[in-house]
């Protein structure tokens, strides 16, 4: 659990942050978003003291940051940057095993630990030896995640995780970061300029502007309850796409139009799956062919069509 | 002797001291290196920490290094004196600026997120510096050490100039006696000392550097071995040490001739001569070589040793003249010998004190002198030609010269021109047998064993009096080279070992024959 209240952060006359405060729950991702020199990336580094606030207190886990050394509060911390920050003088192994290290871990547990999470993290054992340049930028922003992981820490901060990746491996690490199951129960503060990053990894949003946060909010919130103008206009380009991350086949439910004719190749899903995970499904197969089936009373079935007409009809409702 | 041997048979006579100086010369230069990485990287760790004061340190580093060597090693003699020490400092500031320079260039180009990622993670500050930024900077300041390296062994040649040992000293002694071989023999090992520091260098940096254990393996290596050779190397750790000016080692009535004579084997050092009175008065060594006529004996009281065995020969002072520039200018020969008969040893003992103690201008002491021998007379015409005197690196070859050319001046109608600081006897003689320059004071048994270098024999049969010295080269010089000698001036300025006066009565050598049992502890 984090708790911010009322930092300040100055840098000569610039006022970096401007008395901000938020929350995040234990095991809940909390993302912060924002344009550059917004504030979000000084807020982030704040909590592992990186910056030292002006003014203001932080908590982690009921702790304030400033009651132990700073280096066992870091060590405590996993911390993921945008350009990894992977040591190139040392192999992946010694890489992943600088915490542990610096931990004072024995050996036999640093090499159980670390085989554990390659796997997990899905690098091939015979890159341990290899040096950070003979990685490709996924690869090392693996690596990057797996040397937060390590120690097993409660909280990770991340900032720009994936910025430094193409559209492509991006897209790849994302899906495979949410579905490492090491995160499951880790206190997550995120920071990105990505929005639909924002919308699919966050389990509620910071935006910040101006060194202030707007909004703090699950995503739905910040989408159809804007607290004000900024928050509205920032998301209005990519309103229509941001819906479907945030929009449920129960949400469309009631305006969805069976089909009259069936198919052999019918993909049943929840009612609270994201219209963004249905339209991925159905735009894998060719139009027409593929059939979606909800697992509700009745079951009804559909295609891409009858998705979007119920998802419009929403959408004009609202 | 010298110069008819090739190289490698002067290599091969002279293998003893060779290894004496290199060694000497490994010593110095490892010492220095140790050092200068010893302070130069926690100095260069010390200004990226406090960027405020980089500025300065890296500027007082870079103007260390533009002093001329020569000069910062002259700035030493006043502070510290002669010898290793002033060497060894003059090496380290020399040496300084590639490696705080390196060292700071080093670490501040590891990159900002590299740091961040460290500091994230929960380093301290000395983990931060020992885990990432020493190792990852470690090639850039490798790099520096072996500049440092290079300099170190280049400018370890010049520490013979202040008494420290070392390659230079065959350097200088060839300089000296304007013998090829012997400098060779300094700086061909010089070179190839710098080329095998480097090349260990960077066999050492391929040995994956960037690991902070291997550096401190090799400080603590460099230092054991800089220890040890600096130990066993016999200028640092011998009791009675003598140091001889260049010419002096390598002279045939030097001392060669000194040792072979006496049986005798000095633990030495080369000096610049400039020096070897001063490293004497301030007991850097127990034994210098000098001239009889040098007004520092008296002014440092120092005591000359009685040549019992007579290994010097006599040395009467004569101008030596082109036989070219006496046909043509008949007239200069009556002038020149106007002083003859006038200055006896202890007259030009006393001269050469107002030079070397008193600092007087050697032109002034000249004319002070020929004014009170009434001989001054004002300039004439200057019109009828020009004769160019030289003269070797001392005092009283300053004087002489001085006298000549206010004498030419006064009663002819030539001008002169003065050549000094033509450094030792053969840089002299070359010039004089080139016509580079028409006369200049030399000494007759100099003339014999430097120059001449007859065979054994006939040293033996000429050096029983010092008329048959003189007539002996005066006829050889005519026949061989067309110089001729005027007649002697009048004094005889021997070679002779000296020694601190108080240190000889409480040792008891009056003679050098009783140095031997002194030198066999």
């Amino acid at each position: 659990m984090i708790r911010a209240s009322n930092l300040t952060k100055t840098f000569g006359s610039h006022v970096a942050v401007d008395g901000i405060s938020f929350e995040a729950a234990k095991g809940e991702t909390l993302i912060l978003l924002g344009t550059s020199g917004s504030g979000k990336t000084v807020t982030l580094k704040m909590l592992n003291k990186l910056i030292e606030p002006d003014s203001g207190e932080i908590e982690i886990n009921g702790k304030n940051i400033n009651s132990g050394k700073v280096e066992d509060l870091r060590r405590g911390i996993g911390y993921v940057i945008q350009n990894i920050g992977l040591f190139p003088h040392l192999t992946i192994e010694e890489n992943i095993a600088v915490v542990p290290k610096l931990l004072k871990w024995d050996k036999e547990r640093i090499k159980k630990r670390t085989e554990e999470l390659l796997e997990k993290v899905n690098i091939p054992h015979q890159y341990l030896r290899q040096y950070p340049n003979q990685l490709s930028g996924g690869q090392q922003q693996r690596i990057g995640i797996a040397r937060a992981l390590i120690a097993d820490p409660p909280v990770i901060l991340m900032d720009e995780p994936f910025g430094a990746l193409d559209a492509i491996t991006r897209a790849s690490i994302r899906a495979s970061f949410k579905s490492l199951d090491e995160l499951k129960d880790k206190t997550i503060v995120m920071v990105t300029h990505d929005i639909f990053e924002a919308f699919e990894l966050g389990n509620r949003v910071c935006l910040f502007d101006k060194g202030k946060i707007q909004q703090c909010g699950t995503p739905a919130e910040l989408l159809f309850h804007p607290a004000n103008d900024f928050v509205k206009k920032f998301f209005d380009e990519q309103r229509f796409q941001l819906q479907l991350y945030v929009l449920t086949l129960a949400d469309i439910i009631k305006y969805i139009h069976p089909l009259i004719h069936s198919s052999t190749n019918i993909h049943i899903q929840k009612p609270d799956t994201r219209l963004i995970d249905v339209m991925e499904i159905l735009s894998n197969k060719k139009d027409g062919e593929a059939v979606i089936g909800i697992d509700a009373e009745p079951v009804l079935i559909t295609g891409i069509e009858g998705i979007m007409a119920a998802y419009n009809h929403k959408t004009n409702e609202m | 002797m010298g110069q008819q041997d090739t190289f490698f048979e002067f290599i091969a006579r002279e293998k003893d001291k060779l290894a004496e100086q290199l060694l000497t010369h490994i010593a110095l230069s490892l010492a220095a290196l140790f050092l200068t990485v010893a302070i130069g990287i926690p100095l260069g760790i010390l200004i990226t920490r406090k960027k405020k004061i980089s500025g300065f340190v890296l500027g007082v580093a870079g103007v260390l290094q533009t002093v001329p060597s020569i000069a910062l090693l002259g700035f030493m003699i006043p502070l510290l004196g002669i010898g290793v020490k002033p060497a060894i400092i003059t090496l380290i500031l020399y040496a300084l600026l590639p490696v705080v320079r390196n060292t700071f260039t080093g670490i501040n180009e590891v990159s900002d997120t590299i740091k961040e990622a460290a500091r994230g993670m929960g380093m301290t500050d000395m983990q931060l510096l020992f885990k990432v930024e020493l190792p990852l900077a470690m090639p850039v300041i490798f790099a520096g050490v072996r500049t440092a390296a290079v300099i170190t062994v280049g400018i370890a040649t010049l520490a013979a100039y202040i008494g420290a040992g070392g390659l230079g000293e065959f350097i200088f002694g060839g300089i000296a006696l304007n013998n090829t071989n012997m400098i060779l023999a300094g700086a061909i090992p010089a070179a190839l000392l710098a080329l095998l520091f480097d090349f260990l260098l960077s066999r050492l940096q391929k040995l994956k550097v960037n690991r902070p254990k291997p550096i401190l393996y090799f400080l603590g290596g460099l230092f054991l071995l800089s220890s040890m050779t600096y130990y066993s190397a016999p200028v640092f750790s011998k009791s009675f040490l003598a140091g001889f000016s260049p010419e002096f080692t390598g002279r045939a009535d030097g001392l060669p001739g000194i040792e072979k004579k006496y049986g005798l084997h000095f633990h030495s050092v080369v000096i610049s001569p400039s020096l070897v009175y001063h490293a004497a008065q301030n007991k850097e060594v127990d034994l210098i070589d000098g001239y009889s006529t040098d007004g520092r004996i008296k002014a440092y009281n120092l005591v000359v040793l009685k040549d019992d065995k007579k290994a010097f020969p006599p040395y009467f002072a004569s101008a030596i003249v082109r036989n070219e520039i006496l046909e043509k200018y008949p007239e200069i020969k009556p002038v020149i010998e106007m002083i003859n008969g006038r200055i006896n040893d202890s007259t030009m003992t006393a001269l050469n004190y107002q030079v070397d103690y008193l600092n007087l201008s050697p032109a002034a002491v000249a004319k002070d002198f020929l004014v009170k021998q009434k001989l001054w007379k004002p300039e004439r015409a200057k019109n009828a030609g020009k004769i160019i005197i030289g003269a070797k690196i001392f005092s009283e070859q300053y004087i002489l010269a001085e006298m000549y050319a206010a004498l030419i001046k006064g009663y002819t109608d030539l001008d002169v021109s003065l050549k000094e600081h033509l450094g030792g006897t053969k840089i002299c003689f070359e010039a004089l047998k080139a016509g580079q320059i028409d006369m200049y004071v030399e000494y007759t048994g100099t003339g014999l064993m430097v120059i001449l270098q007859p065979p054994s024999e006939t040293i033996d049969k000429v050096i029983v009096n010092k008329d048959s010295v003189f007539n002996f080269v005066n006829n050889e010089f005519k026949k061989q080279y067309h110089i001729t000698w005027l007649a002697p001036i009048g004094f005889n300025n021997t070679y002779a070992l000296l020694m601190r006066r108080e240190e000889a009565e409480r040792m008891g050598i009056e003679k050098i024959s009783s140095l031997n049992q002194n030198l066999q502890n």
